[in-house]
């Protein structure tokens, strides 16, 4: 059985995830990073919907309906951000800070 | 060890080693077509957890669109090239490494998760289910009858997507 397995390598993959989005300054690469995290979730939900039941599957197609919205709409978030401060470092990126 | 056990060993290393570099290289270039090597082991290990249809449209939706529009955002803008580095410095690095060991260390308590026994199908439903209805069968049909809510949702939500993405991408209403 591959349960446990899949859900170890869901942890790492998630981990990595958690730490590439506080290691960088690039918001494109956070965003990759977010979408790394997205993956290693579904994989948690494949890897139990083999024991539970196939609505796991549904789930996952489901996130990957939202993941896809998301890609979209927070690029073209970082479109409109590059066109005001020409870069998309975060540190650059700081209007709301008192 | 089994063959499909050393074919989900041999994809999960190509993941994780995929995942690590994707998070460290310098150019959101080369991050991206790291993060597209990890979704394709992704893909395979679906396979192998018997999701065919999951694993199709991972290499479609993710893979093809999704990175795509990764790498046409970051020509557009001009980011291809390796600047100077955007990561934390050393001690940055440390402590990020750190807190990502830790979440491991946290999360590991999932690998001996065992479902209750009265919830478990038998050994090998999924794969009787599959070779049964079709690999797109086994997802179409619960999507479409206890899950039809969830989708017209989605419809919805991503025709607010097109339209945002639109609006905050246009220069001038």
């Amino acid at each position: 059985m591959l349960l446990g397995p899949s859900l170890g390598v869901s942890a790492i993959l998630f981990s990595l995830g958690v730490a590439g989005v506080l290691l960088r300054r690039n918001a494109i690469v956070i965003f990759m990073c977010i979408e790394l995290m997205l993956n290693a979730v579904n994989l948690s939900f494949v890897a139990l919907a083999q024991q539970l039941g196939r609505e796991g599957q549904v789930i996952v197609f489901f996130v990957m309906a939202v993941a896809a919205a998301e890609a979209a709409v927070g690029l073209a978030i970082m479109i409109a951000i590059y066109r005001h401060k020409s870069s998309v470092n975060v540190k650059e990126i700081n209007l709301l800070r008192g | 060890m089994s063959g499909t056990e050393a074919v989900f060993w041999f994809f999960a290393a190509v993941a994780i080693i995929s995942a690590f570099l994707c998070i460290t290289r310098r150019s959101p270039v080369a991050s991206a077509l790291w993060l597209v090597s990890t979704l394709f082991a992704l893909a395979a290990i679906f396979v192998l957890l018997d999701a065919h249809f999951i694993a199709a449209i991972q290499v479609l939706v993710y893979a093809g669109a999704i990175m795509v529009l990764f790498l046409f955002v970051i020509m557009l803008l001009n980011l291809g090239r390796a600047g100077p580095t955007d990561m934390l410095g050393w001690a940055g690095r440390l402590v990020m490494f750190a807190v990502g060991a830790l979440l491991v260390v946290e999360l590991w308590v999932l690998v001996r998760i065992v479902p209750a026994e009265e919830l478990q199908l038998p050994t090998g439903a999924m794969v009787q289910l599959t070779e049964q209805e079709g690999a797109v069968r086994v997802i179409s049909e619960p999507l479409f009858r206890g899950f039809l809510v969830p989708f017209e949702i989605t419809s919805i939500l991503l025709l607010a997507a097109i339209v945002g993405a639109v609006v905050l991408a246009k220069r001038k209403l």
